[in-house]
């Protein structure tokens, strides 16, 4: 296993993990392709994240991941924590496989769609749903697409002919 | 901690007797190349044609047929490149399935860069490829049929003598990728009617780095190394004679104990898979019967596959997943895909398989922790909702 003592540790013991009642931001991201699903909930008073709470779906490292940023986040002022970087959450967790640095993409985000959903309905505004079309687990049906390099084929095709990787069955 | 280990569809450990035999063959001293002209070539060359003996019975096939292999993969690719590169002039036309290994798919899409066309048939919600659709694909052209004998994830098993009466009667040649059922279900390649045939010794209690190809006579194909004589002109480079002598005794011994190891995994399989019934909401995938005796692939909703592998080694239980975090894919399994399984569902797969030394008492281990587990990764899932 390659992930280091640190990302074990808030794997198996993640801090933060639940829900909040009726929290004042969500945050909600996924990754299309390795089905990652992750979904933040803050409670702010006076610009600051009193509480912090995650459910994740997703490989032991986006588990670590919520855990971490969660933690990170938990205390400081919203303007704090937007400033909490993909790479800070990747670094605090120490060395991440290179094949799942996105999980920690993936955290970073979602504690920043958060603050924003907390801002948007502090000023009235609607949630902004065009993000799930693309964050959600495909369901692009009725077209070939490889789900790697995202091109779109007339017909159903084995391996994608622009990156050569396999498509089979990603039509259905 | 003990180890528990249910990975054998990746790898099996070596049969006691196969590393006695390849324990003894190093000890006297036997290092000769076949080709050699005199007695310590003769001893070689007696250890290799032993060993082929040996694999050749084991699919009802006869000794000149074997071609050996460093691995399933090589002789998958000896197979279908063999083949395309000697018809090129008859036709460029290859028909496949959607659920075939990677050293199968990927050796098609070598081909297709080459100009070659691949018609790949679909299955059904178990796995199962219609003999109907392959002979509808069969055109002119269509120079090889390449559809695996059992699926290396899911277990199902796949109408191979049917499809071979069709390849048959339609005078097109048929290989089958062998690898996860050679040594484990009885395989004979009349019966099945194919004319190529490609396995791996790591899959039946046999060493690592050890394969083979069933080439049935006069078929047309080129071989995949060039060079030397060896392997009667069709595979170039000096043999992995240790390799093949416990290819050999793992063969001999896959044989004689077939029976015995196909009901003791079978009743683990059903052991396993009424535990699993108890869970709420997860698949058992593949064919319920049509299946590898030691293979149960099951998707647990609302969890991915990879955070509930590790749990599982952090208590000593080895299993595998295609969901692709850990092996450096993040794709769901094409196989699971293919047979209709949504993206979630397909991250959230588990593939046990079991081996000849596993126990009943494995079984409840696995399962106690499995649950354990699933517990703990669905209280933390955004998707699930306790009934």
């Amino acid at each position: 296993m390659e992930y280091s003592e640190m990302v074990m540790d808030h794997f198996k013991n993640p801090r933060n993990k639940g829900i909040i009642k009726n929290p004042d931001g969500i945050g909600e991201v996924g990754n299309p392709i390795c089905g990652d699903m992750m979904k933040i909930m803050i409670k702010v008073e006076d610009e600051r994240i009193i509480d912090i709470k995650f459910s994740t779906l997703g490989c032991g490292a986006a588990i670590a991941v919520s855990s971490i940023v969660t933690d990170m986040a938990k205390g400081k002022t919203l303007k704090e924590a937007m400033k909490i970087t993909k790479q800070e959450v990747a670094k605090t967790l120490g060395e991440l496989p290179k094949n799942e640095l996105h999980c920690a993409n993936l955290g970073a985000d979602a504690l920043h769609m958060a603050i924003i959903d907390y801002y948007n309905r502090i000023a009235g505004k609607q949630k902004d749903t065009s993000r799930e079309k693309v964050d959600y687990i495909g369901k692009r049906k009725g077209k070939c697409y490889c789900p790697y390099c995202d091109t779109v084929f007339l017909s159903e095709t084995l391996f994608c002919a622009k990156c050569g990787k396999p498509t089979a069955g990603q039509n259905k | 901690m003990n180890t528990i280990y249910f990975d054998h569809i990746s790898a099996t450990p070596l049969h006691p007797l196969v590393k006695e035999t390849m324990i003894n063959f190093i000890q006297n001293d036997n290092f000769g190349n076949p080709l050699s002209q005199h007695h310590i070539g003769d001893a070689a060359v007696e250890a290799l044609e032993g060993a082929r003996d040996q694999v050749a019975q084991l699919i009802h096939a006869n000794p000149e047929e074997i071609v050996f292999t460093s691995s399933g993969t090589e002789s998958i690719n000896h197979a279908i490149k063999g083949v395309a590169f000697a018809k090129f002039k008859k036709g460029k036309h290859i028909v496949s399935t959607n659920i075939e290994h990677q050293s199968v798919a990927r050796t098609l899409r070598v081909l297709m860069r080459l100009g070659y066309q691949v018609t790949a048939i679909p299955v059904d919600k178990y796995g199962l490829v219609d003999p109907k659709d392959v002979e509808k694909a069969i055109t002119e052209d269509t120079i090889l049929v390449s559809i695996m004998h059992a699926n290396n994830e899911i277990g199902t098993i796949e109408p191979i003598a049917e499809i071979g009466k069709i390849t048959s009667a339609k005078n097109v040649l048929f290989h089958t990728d062998a690898v996860a059922s050679g040594g484990n279900i009885p395989i004979n390649v009349d019966e099945l009617g194919v004319d190529l045939l490609s396995m791996a010794a790591n899959q039946f209690y046999g060493p690592s780095g050890a394969g083979a190809l069933y080439i049935r006579p006069k078929t047309e194909i080129f071989p995949l190394i060039d060079g030397g004589t060896q392997e009667n002109n069709r595979r170039a480079g000096t043999q992995n004679i240790l390799g093949n002598v416990g290819m050999g005794k793992a063969a001999e011994l896959a044989r004689m104990e077939m029976p015995q190891r196909t009901e003791h995994l079978l009743k683990l399989k059903k052991a396993f898979i009424e535990k699993l019934n108890t869970l709420e909401e997860i698949h058992i995938n593949g064919h319920p019967e049509l299946s590898l005796p030691g293979l149960v692939s099951v998707s647990v909703e609302y969890v991915e596959g990879e955070s509930m592998m590790i749990m599982l080694e952090g208590e000593g239980i080895c299993v595998s997943t295609r969901s692709a975090c850990a092996a450096g894919s993040l794709r769901a399994s094409h196989v699971l895909i293919a047979t209709g399984c949504d993206y979630v569902t397909a991250q959230g797969t588990l593939i046990f398989s079991f081996g000849t030394g596993n126990t009943l008492d494995d079984i409840d281990k696995a399962f106690a922790a499995l649950n354990k587990s699933v517990t703990f990764l669905r209280s933390m899932s955004p998707l699930y909702k306790k009934k």
